[in-house]
């Protein structure tokens, strides 16, 4: 059995943390991120394992003889490919086709890992979506064009301004800055007749939806610590996009 | 009906587009367009009869049960799928509302909004847990039944 040697039992602790690190970075939900935790090592032959998984962090311990370790997570962003490999990886090793080795060095490359959208594609898709969602809000065709300008000069002010200070709350509270000004003079110039759809439409790539509804169901499923963290989290990034938003407003109203 | 079919072909490609943004799985992108289409169709069809709230919280249980059934199908985790079937639900729009009437220091509107903006919230996630304990009650039965005839 490899949980009764120490040096594999170390190296069974390291795999799952690395799984549960690369899975909580990558947005996957906290219980499941627990649960997948728990399933590795029983699968890979430490039974009893905890973990407690909030949004900043990760403990897991094996046993009562060994020290509990931890984990600190600063970056978060949704990668869900990541999400998905390590959950096919977690599958694989409950069933027994990987060796803890196979096991480490596969998450170590999921791990290191680049998107498979180039930041083009990536602009692409958020000024397509900004403007589907200008539509979707009751929005005039006339607005589709003016909102795919504004979401994607947006979206890239976001991902630049991010790289330059590594502050997210200023990189969106920029960004959002850049939107209104850009529908601002969108509207000046002619193109584009409802300033407040468009700005919506614009925004929604930033906005934390996604966060807000992690942040209640995590509420609900008894998880009240990555709860309240999801939820303050998700609340700086509605105030930064809110105040570059009123700042424009009160400059040109 | 122009309206539903500009409505479907938008939502369909801003949530195959946030697909992207997510860094989804270029073979699940057109999957997750498919599941926030059904979504918000159902969404807008519920919402001129009845209050927003119950049509969140009936188009997220869609989501949620086509999401988990995709899963099965594609073997894939259930988040791919419901997270693209879930942002044109989210009430980001009424969240960027609300901040900016509370930045214009305008508060009953911005409480107003804030408030509802948490009860969609709420909504989509009692839907995603219903639909997990559906889920989960659908997986068991034929279980059961199979136990019962076998010891029969």
């Amino acid at each position: 059995m490899i949980g009764s040697n120490p040096t594999e039992q170390s190296r069974v602790i390291a795999i799952c943390l690395l799984a549960g690190k690369i899975m909580l970075q990558s947005g996957g939900e906290t219980y499941r991120v627990e649960d997948t935790m728990k399933r590795m090592a029983a699968a890979l032959g430490l039974p009893h394992s905890h973990s407690y998984v909030v949004p900043t962090g990760i403990f897991f311990s094996v046993d009562a003889t060994e020290p509990a370790k931890l984990i600190r997570i600063s970056e978060r962003t949704t990668d869900l490919d990541k999400v998905s490999e390590v959950n096919a990886v977690s599958r694989r090793i409950g069933q027994g086709e990987l060796s803890a080795q196979e096991a480490h060095d596969l998450l170590v490359q999921i791990e290191g890992k680049p998107s498979s959208y180039s930041t083009a594609v990536q602009l692409t898709a958020a000024a397509l979506s900004s403007g589907c969602f200008t539509i979707m809000f009751g929005g005039g065709w006339s607005d589709f064009l003016p909102a795919l300008i504004c979401g994607g000069i947006g979206y890239a002010a976001v991902i630049a301004f991010h790289q330059l200070v590594r502050v997210k709350f200023f990189a969106e509270l920029t960004a959002s800055f850049v939107i209104g000004i850009l529908a601002f003079l969108l509207i000046y110039m002619g193109v584009g007749h409802e300033r407040d759809k468009i700005i919506i439409g614009s925004v929604m790539p930033l906005v934390p939806g996604l966060l807000i509804t992690n942040a209640v169901r995590d509420l609900m499923a008894g998880h009240l610590v990555s709860g309240l963290s999801k939820g303050a989290e998700a609340f700086l990034t509605a105030f930064a996009i809110g105040t570059g938003i009123a700042v424009v407003f009160s400059l040109f109203m | 009906m122009l309206h539903f079919i500009e409505q479907a072909l938008t939502s369909f490609v801003a949530s195959a587009a946030f697909g992207i943004i997510f860094n989804a799985p270029r073979r699940m992108l057109l999957h997750g367009g498919f599941v926030g289409m059904i979504g918000w169709i159902i969404y807008i069809v519920l919402e001129y009869a009845a209050d927003a709230v119950p049509a969140t919280l009936a188009a997220t249980i869609a989501v949620g049960v086509i999401s988990q059934i995709f899963s099965r199908m594609f073997r894939a985790p259930v988040i791919i799928f419901s997270v693209a079937g879930i942002i044109p639900l989210v009430p980001g729009g009424l969240a960027y509302n609300a901040m900016r009437s509370f930045v214009q220091n305008d508060y009953s509107a911005a409480m107003e909004m804030a408030a509802k903006a948490l009860m969609l919230s709420g909504a989509i996630a009692v839907g995603l847990v219903l639909s997990e304990v559906l889920n989960q009650m659908i997986r068991r039965i034929p279980a059961s039944l199979r136990t019962k005839s076998s010891s029969k």
